[in-house]
C-alpha cells in the first residue's frame, strides 16, 4: 500500500458527514413465531423450530418452523389439489388478475417488505427499497399480463403448464428471488411449494399474508420454510413436475443427479465468475460506478457479480486508483440506515468463507487493498477488498467468493480479453465497458455468458431473460424464455414428413 | 462369367478424416439374416476423446459462419445426398432388410429433413430471439447460440440413416458440433454420411461419427468435461439415467430417449442452444 493510498482511504471526521438516519422498523408487525404456509393457512410445522436472526445484530428477529418430510408432503398434497381443482381450471384472465392483484399489494406493503428484508438479509435499506422490492412488484405486474396470452409465447397454440412446481431460492435475494419463482409459475398455471433459504425466511412470510390479502386460491403457493432436508425433500418429492433452484452450482448439480430420470423439466441458476471488461477507450467515470455497482451491490452477494476486473494494461493504474478513492467513500453499517452502502454479510458461515478465500488469495501472492471502514461491534462484516496482480490460475479468480472481494487482472488486446473472459467453467453474465460500439457488439457476440452488460451492470428487468451458459445452469428466468421454462409445447407446426423406413 | 465384387473398407469419422478405431478393433455388420455384409470400426474411448477434441477445434469456425453460409452448407449436404441416391438405397435395404421402396422413403425422408432444416439456418434466430422492453435507457436484445459441442446416441431400432440424420441436422443448424454413435446394428449408411459430408462443405471436425457399441462409448461422453449436451435420443435400451447422472457433474444440456425417430421441430433446434441478452446503454443524446 502507498503512502496516498492511505490517505485516500482515512475517513477524517468533518461536518460533511451524514447523521445516521436509521428507517423505522415500527412498520413492521412481526409475530413471534412463524409456521409454514400450507394450502392458505399458517400451519406449524413438525421439525424442530428454528431463529432467524439479523446479521446486522446478530439479534433474534423470529422463530420459524422447520419443515419435515411430512410437511412437505402436504405442502405438495395441497399444491396438487390446488392444481386439479382450481388453478389449471380457472382462465387465463383470472390468473392475471390474482397476479396483478398481488403486484399491487406489494406495492401497497413496498417499505414494510424492504424494511423486513433489510433487517433479515442484512442488505442497505436503499437497495431493499430502490432494487429488490420495485423489481418485485415489476416482476408480477409483467407476468400478470402473460397469463391469458400464452398462445404468443412461441411454444405453438395452447401449450400446456407443468403442475406442480418446487422452487427452491437462495439468501441473496429472498423476496426478489420468490417473486421470480412464483410469478411466471403461476401465470403458466402451475401451482408452487417453494422453500425460501433459512437464513432469511421472513419476506416470504410476510408475501405469505399478501397472498391471503389478494384472496389466491387456497394451496396455489404453498411455503415451506427449513434448510437443505427440506430442500431435498421438495425437489425430490415424486409427486413434483418441474424444480426450479437458484443457488450454488454444487447443490445445482446435486439437483441435477437426483432428478435423473424423473421426467422432471428442471431450471437452475447457479454460480458464476463474471469477467468486467475494461477497455482504455470506456469513459472512465461510469466505469467505476459500474465496477463498484458489479462487486459491491448487496455486499458482493450475486451470482452474476462482476467478480473479475479486466483492465487494459495501460489504464490499469488509473483505474486502480480511482477504484479505491471511491470505494474509501462508501459507508458500511446499519442496513437500515437510508446512507448506508454496503450492509453485513448475511451470515456467519459465509464471512467465514470469504475470509477463506481472501487469505488463500493472498497466500497465492495477490496484493490485498481493503477500504478502511468502521467496523461493527456485533455481527458480520467484511469491508470492500481489491486484489490485484492476480492471476489467471488463482483461485479468487476462478472460484466463486460471493463477497465483497474484487480480482483485478490485466489484458492487452481484445482477443486476449475475451480469452481471459471465457477462460471459467461458468458462463452467467459479463460487462464491457467501451466508448466504441463496433468492439462492444464484437466482444459481446464473443464472450460465452448468457446476460452482458455493456456500459452498465446488474441491471435487471422482468422483461429480460437472465441464466447462464455452461456450469452456471440451466433454463432462463424472466421475458418470455422464463415463462417457457413453466410451459410445454402442445406442438410446434411441423413439416409434412413422414418416418420414412418405418412402414 | 460374374465380376468379383470390391467390398467397402468402413472406417470412422473424426476431425474430417476416416481412420480406423485406434483400438485396431472390428465388429461384424449383418444383414437382418445373419449374412456378412462388411466390418466396421469398433469404437474405443480414444476414439470418443478425439472426436470431442476435433468437435472442440471446429467450434468456432462453424458457430461463427453467417446463418446464410451455414444453410448453404447444410442444403449442399442434401445435394450430395440426392446424387448418391444408389448407394443408400442399397445399404439400407441390405441393413436392415428393407424393400426397395421403404429404403427409398427412409432415404427422400433423410433428405427432405436436411433441406427442412437447411431453411432454418437463417431463420431460427429470429423465432427463438427478442428485442425485451426494458424499464430504462438500454436496448435489450436476446439471441439464441450453440451451446457447443453436443454428443449424440442416434436411433437405434430403425431407419438408421434417417434417424441419424434427425439428431445431426437440427444440433448443426445453430452451430454446434457433434460427435455422434451411429446405430449399432446398421452403421454402413451413417459411414455413407461421412463421405458425403467430407465432400460437401462441411468443415471437418463439425460432424464426427463412430461406429461401435453405444453402451461402451456413451459414458465416456457423458462424463467427457468438454462436452456441453448430450441427446440419449437412441438410449433408450442403454442405462440412460446413469448417462444422464454422469452429464450432471459438468452440468450438460440433457434430451431424453425418443420412441422411433425424433420429427423434425424447431424444438430440437433450441434445445441446443444458449440465450445471449446483451444491454446495450443508451446515450442520454
Amino acid at each position: 500500500m502507498t503512502e496516498n493510498d492511505t490517505a485516500l482511504s482515512v475517513k477524517a471526521p468533518s461536518f460533511l458527514d451524514y447523521a445516521p438516519a436509521p428507517e423505522s422498523t415500527s412498520i413492521l408487525h412481526l409475530k413471534k413465531h412463524y409456521g409454514l404456509f400450507i394450502d392458505g393457512e399458517f400451519v406449524d410445522g413438525r421439525g424442530d423450530s428454528f431463529t432467524t436472526i439479523s446479521p446486522a445484530t446478530e439479534k433474534a428477529i423470529a422463530s420459524i418452523s422447520n419443515a419435515n418430510n411430512a410437511d412437505v408432503d402436504a405442502a405438495v398434497a395441497a399444491a396438487r389439489k390446488a392444481y386439479d381443482r382450481t388453478w389449471s381450471k380457472l382462465s387465463g384472465a383470472d390468473r392475471g388478475k390474482y397476479l396483478f392483484r398481488i403486484a399491487r399489494l406489494v406495492q401497497e406493503r413496498a417499505r414494510e417488505l424492504a424494511v423486513a428484508e433489510s433487517l433479515d438479509n442484512g442488505k442497505p435499506i436503499k437497495e431493499s427499497r430502490d432494487v429488490d422490492v420495485p423489481l418485485v412488484a415489476a416482476w408480477f405486474f409483467y407476468y400478470a399480463g402473460w397469463a391469458d396470452k400464452l398462445d404468443y409465447a412461441g411454444l405453438g397454440p395452447n401449450p400446456q403448464s407443468l403442475g406442480v412446481a418446487a422452487q427452491v431460492i437462495p439468501w441473496n435475494f429472498p423476496l426478489l428471488m420468490l417473486a421470480w419463482k412464483i410469478a411466471p409459475a403461476l401465470a403458466a398455471g402451475n401451482t408452487v411449494v417453494i422453500k425460501p433459504a433459512e437464513t432469511t425466511p421472513l419476506s416470504a412470510m410476510i408475501f405469505a399474508e399478501i397472498l391471503q390479502q389478494a384472496g389466491l386460491p387456497n394451496g396455489v403457493v404453498n411455503i415451506v420454510t427449513g434448510a437443505g432436508d427440506t430442500g431435498h425433500a421438495l425437489v425430490n418429492h415424486p409427486d413434483v413436475n418441474k424444480v426450479a433452484f437458484t443457488g450454488s452450482t454444487g447443490v445445482g448439480r446435486a439437483i441435477a443427479k437426483s432428478i435423473a430420470g424423473t421426467g422432471k423439466k428442471v431450471t437452475l441458476e447457479l454460480g458464476g465468475k463474471a469477467a468486467n471488461i475494461v477497455f482504455d477507450d470506456a469513459p472512465i467515470d461510469q466505469a467505476i460506478e459500474g465496477i463498484v455497482d458489479g462487486i459491491f451491490f448487496n455486499q458482493g452477494h450475486v451470482c452474476c457479480a462482476g467478480s473479475r476486473l479486466l483492465v487494459q494494461e495501460n489504464i490499469h493504474d488509473e483505474v486502480v486508483d480511482r477504484l479505491k478513492a471511491r470505494l474509501s467513500t462508501l459507508r458500511m453499517g446499519d442496513p437500515l440506515d437510508k446512507n448506508t452502502d454496503i450492509g453485513a454479510i448475511n451470515s456467519k458461515a459465509q464471512l467465514e468463507r470469504i475470509h477463506e478465500l481472501s487469505n488463500i488469495g493472498e497466500a497465492e501472492g495477490a496484493e490485498r487493498w481493503t477500504a478502511k471502514c468502521d467496523m461493527p461491534q456485533t455481527g458480520f462484516w467484511f469491508a470492500p477488498t481489491i486484489f490485484t496482480n492476480v492471476s489467471t490460475s488463482s483461485r479468487i479468480a476462478r472460484e466463486e467468493v460471493f463477497g465483497p472481494v474484487l480480482s483485478v487482472l490485466t489484458f492487452r488486446t481484445p482477443a486476449e480479453a475475451v480469452a481471459k473472459a471465457n477462460n471459467t467453467p461458468y458462463g452467467l453474465s459479463a460487462g464491457i465497458w467501451s466508448d466504441k460500439g463496433s468492439r462492444i457488439l464484437a466482444v459481446a457476440d464473443k464472450l460465452r455468458a448468457g446476460v452482458i452488460w455493456a456500459n452498465t451492470f446488474n441491471r435487471f428487468d422482468p422483461a429480460s431473460p437472465f441464466g447462464g451458459y455452461k456450469e452456471s445452469g440451466y433454463g432462463r428466468e424472466g421475458g418470455r424464455h422464463g415463462l417457457a421454462s413453466y410451459l410445454e409445447s402442445s406442438g410446434w407446426a411441423t413439416p409434412a414428413v413422414t418416418k420414412g423406413g418405418k412402414k | 462369367m460374374t465380376r468379383l465384387t470390391v467390398p467397402k473398407t468402413y472406417k470412422l469419422y473424426i476431425g474430417g478424416k476416416f481412420p480406423r478405431s485406434e483400438s485396431g478393433r472390428t465388429y461384424e455388420v449383418t444383414t437382418k439374416k445373419g449374412a456378412f455384409l462388411a466390418n466396421a470400426a469398433l469404437a474405443s474411448r480414444k476414439d470418443a476423446r478425439d472426436a470431442v477434441v476435433a468437435a472442440r477445434s471446429a467450434f468456432n469456425g462453424w458457430s461463427t459462419a453467417t446463418a446464410y453460409n451455414r444453410g448453404q452448407v447444410l442444403y449442399r449436404i442434401a445435394e450430395l445426398l440426392e446424387g448418391r441416391r444408389e448407394q443408400f438405397i442399397d445399404e439400407l435395404m441390405a441393413t436392415e432388410s428393407l424393400s426397395k421402396s421403404a429404403a427409398t422413403a427412409q432415404l427422400d425422408t433423410a433428405i427432405d429433413a436436411w433441406v427442412w432444416y437447411a431453411g432454418w439456418a437463417d431463420k431460427y434466430a429470429q423465432v427463438a430471439g427478442n428485442g425485451n422492453p426494458v424499464s430504462g435507457p438500454y436496448f435489450n436484445l436476446s439471441t439464441p447460440e450453440p451451446s457447443g459441442i453436443i454428443a449424440i446416441v442416434a436411433p437405434q431400432d430403425s431407419s438408421s440413416l434417417l434417424g441419424l440424420v434427425s439428431v445431426i441436422a437440427p444440433a448443426l443448424v445453430s452451430g454446434n458440433t457433434v460427435v455422434v454413435v451411429a446405430h449399432q446394428g446398421a452403421p454402413l449408411s451413417a459411414i455413407s454420411l461421412s463421405e458425403v459430408l467430407a465432400t460437401s462443405d462441411v468443415p471437418g471436425g463439425v460432424v464426427n461419427i463412430l461406429t461401435g457399441s453405444p453402451a461402451e462409448i456413451a459414458p465416456w461422453l457423458a462424463s467427457h468435461a468438454d462436452v456441453n449436451g448430450l441427446d440419449l435420443a437412441g438410449a433408450e435400451q442403454l442405462e440412460w439415467v446413469d448417462l444422464q447422472i454422469a452429464a450432471a457433474d459438468t452440468l450438460k444440456r440433457v434430451s431424453g430417449p425418443v420412441v422411433g425417430v425424433p420429427a423434425p421441430s424447431i424444438e430440437r433446434i433450441v434445445q441446443w442452444t444458449e440465450t445471449k441478452t446483451v444491454w446495450h446503454t443508451k446515450s442520454m443524446i
